[in-house]
């Protein structure tokens, strides 16, 4: 068996060109706020739609949808790390420690996410107004008012702070960063250890993460993005959310497969392991299809007005119509038909284009999970929005990246290595 | 009438058929098919397989499933007997896509399944030819073509017992 070192150098160069991307983020995202300001055109808009809009609400939103998708991709990095133990899979022996450096970002994600929340929720959610609840009101909502306990208990008769809401978030993202840490430190320790008594833990805890998350990530997605659309639900949510995390995660696998492979690193991983990686985010594409579109026949079917608001704000719409179609054609009309071919995933030419296309077009789905339900006929897509995503995906990749560079890239006494070093698909 | 004569090599270890494949192949015998008891890793290379063409296949046939799971949906719902359902356009496509995906995914299985049966002599019609009823237990037979190779008979049979093989069969089938 080989026993090579491996260690992932953070170059100054690399730390350079990340903090550069978060530099020019800025800029355009000042930029457009600016012109946001200035160009006066959204007032308008403001008067007719009864609400006083500002760049401050649009902000808000993108930054909210980069908590969810920037979160989404750490914890499920975690995901797939714990499903290679639960399923005692071979083959990803080589490729493992990336998806398990995608958690450090967990921390960041848990305070970005709860300081937003503080700023920004009475921009992004219409369920923290108080007068929703107020009988005496004009603006009592009946519907909202039954659903108060979710977010208000213990406190639902008063309800002023969302204490069940953030108690939800403090607990999901500690219990999160709690397992990460806990499989991170058997992961290394087995690095001094040997033996397989680190795996045969790992594979334990990993079977308690996966339960845990499978509930905790659904009850998040209704959280943080559903309850957006308060009067509307859809029971296939969390999963939709799920999967839209999970084919984002799996391209960016990859996509940092390929690009430390191209560094001369990783050097146990050869076509098969990309080959397999490369189905995954074939498959899953079609899964996230498959998701997207039994939730969208069932309320097209059905045509039942609380439901199809939903579409409509979306679909039947000059704004996001658009971007509804470039939706399903980036996230699976592409990927299904270039990544079919054998070869495709075997080669990194198709996968370096492909991968980087399902990672942006995931973000164009949270953008559209989030954005019509919040900015209503105010949204819009420019600078602020690519600003936004620029600063938060280099400052994802620079906090990832760094705690890859702290601890060895192969994991030298992983048991599968030796299945992973014979692993050969047709 | 015609006759095809075999010339039959019968393996014991799938180790010693991988070498033995290679060395025949390089000595410049044609080798018709090789027939073994279970899946021996690797052999297709040493055969000199090239990857097959039934992925290509499938993906035709799903190309026709879905072509016809729209015609027949279109033809049906919107030129032949157009209704309204459920408020929808007459030719609803969302409607439209749980058959097309069925469809699709049918005629590639099947078609693929049939193309596979027809390529490799599984056809109902087709007469088996059986070389050595222990192929099916624990012996590897390599069946070597005659009228492939233009080398002498007892050449092949020297090759073949040089290189491991058990037992040298020859075998003849009177195939109309």
């Amino acid at each position: 068996m080989t026993t090579v070192e491996e260690k992932y150098d953070f170059s100054a160069k690399a730390k350079k060109n990340l903090l550069i991307t978060i530099g020019i983020g800025i800029a355009l995202t000042v930029l457009g706020i600016v012109l946001m300001s200035t160009g006066g055109h959204h007032e308008e808009a403001a008067h007719e739609g009864g609400h006083a809009f500002s760049w401050i609400n649009r902000l808000g939103v993108d930054i909210w949808i980069n908590n969810i998708y920037f979160t989404g991709i750490a914890i499920v990095g975690v995901f797939f790390f714990a499903l290679q133990y639960a399923a005692q899979a071979g083959w990803s022996a080589g490729i493992k420690r990336i998806p398990l450096a995608f958690g450090s970002w967990l921390p960041i994600a848990g305070i970005l996410m709860l300081v937003s929340f503080f700023i920004f929720g009475h921009d992004l959610f219409h369920w923290t107004h108080h007068d929703l609840y107020d009988t005496t009101s004009h603006e009592f909502d009946s519907i909202i008012n039954a659903k108060k306990a979710y977010f208000f208990w213990p406190f639902s008769e008063h309800p002023s702070t969302p204490v069940f809401f953030i108690a939800r978030m403090l607990f999901f993202f500690g219990l999160w960063y709690y397992l990460f840490t806990k499989l991170r430190k058997l992961a290394f320790q087995e690095d001094f250890e040997g033996g397989t008594a680190s795996w045969y833990s790992m594979r334990k805890l990993s079977a308690v993460f996966l339960i845990i998350f499978a509930v905790t990530s659904s009850i998040a997605a209704w959280d943080w993005v559903m309850s957006i659309d308060t009067h509307w639900f859809s029971t296939m949510f969390g999963w939709y959310v799920f999967a839209s995390w999970w084919v984002t995660t799996l391209a960016l696998i990859t996509f940092i497969t390929i690009h430390l492979k191209e560094k001369g690193l990783l050097s146990i991983v050869n076509e098969n392991h990309l080959h397999d990686i490369g189905k995954f985010v074939f498959a899953f594409s079609v899964f996230w299809t498959y998701i997207w579109f039994s939730q969208f026949l069932l309320i097209y079917y059905a045509n039942i007005p609380e439901e199809t608001i939903y579409f409509v704000e979306r679909w039947n719409n000059d704004q996001y119509g658009i971007i509804f179609f470039v939706n399903l054609f980036l996230n699976f009309v592409l990927p299904f038909l270039f990544l079919m071919p054998r070869d495709a995933k075997r080669h990194t030419a198709i996968l370096k284009v492909v991968t980087p296309i399902v990672i942006f077009g995931h973000w164009i789905d949270f953008y559209l999970m989030i954005t019509p339900g919040t900015l209503k006929e105010n949204g819009g897509y420019g600078l602020v929005e690519f600003g936004t995503m620029l600063i938060y995906g280099g400052a994802f990749l620079y906090v990832v990246l760094n705690s890859l560079s702290k601890a060895p890239l192969f994991a030298k006494n992983d048991p599968m290595l030796d299945e992973s070093l014979h692993h050969h698909v047709q | 009438m015609s006759n095809t004569k075999f010339i039959l090599g019968v393996y014991e270890d799938e180790d010693i058929l991988l070498s033995a494949i290679t060395n025949i192949r390089t000595a410049g015998v044609k080798i018709h098919e090789v027939y073994s008891p279970f899946p021996v890793h690797g052999i297709d290379d040493v055969l000199g397989y090239k990857r097959s063409k039934l992925s290509i296949v499938a993906f035709l046939f799903g190309v026709l499933g879905t072509s016809l799971a729209l015609t027949m949906q279109i033809g049906m719902m919107g030129v032949d007997w157009p209704m309204i359902i459920g408020g929808k356009d007459f030719i609803p496509y969302p409607s439209f896509v749980p058959v097309i995906f069925e469809l699709t995914v049918l005629l590639a299985a099947y078609g693929m399944c049939f193309t596979f049966f027809i390529v490799s002599d599984l056809k109902p019609w087709a007469k088996p030819r059986i070389f050595d009823l222990r192929i099916t237990d624990d012996k590897h037979v390599m069946a070597i073509d005659l009228d492939q190779n233009k080398i002498d008979v007892a050449k092949i049979d020297q090759i073949l017992k040089d290189n491991g093989a058990s037992e040298v069969n020859k075998k003849t089938f009177d195939e109309a």
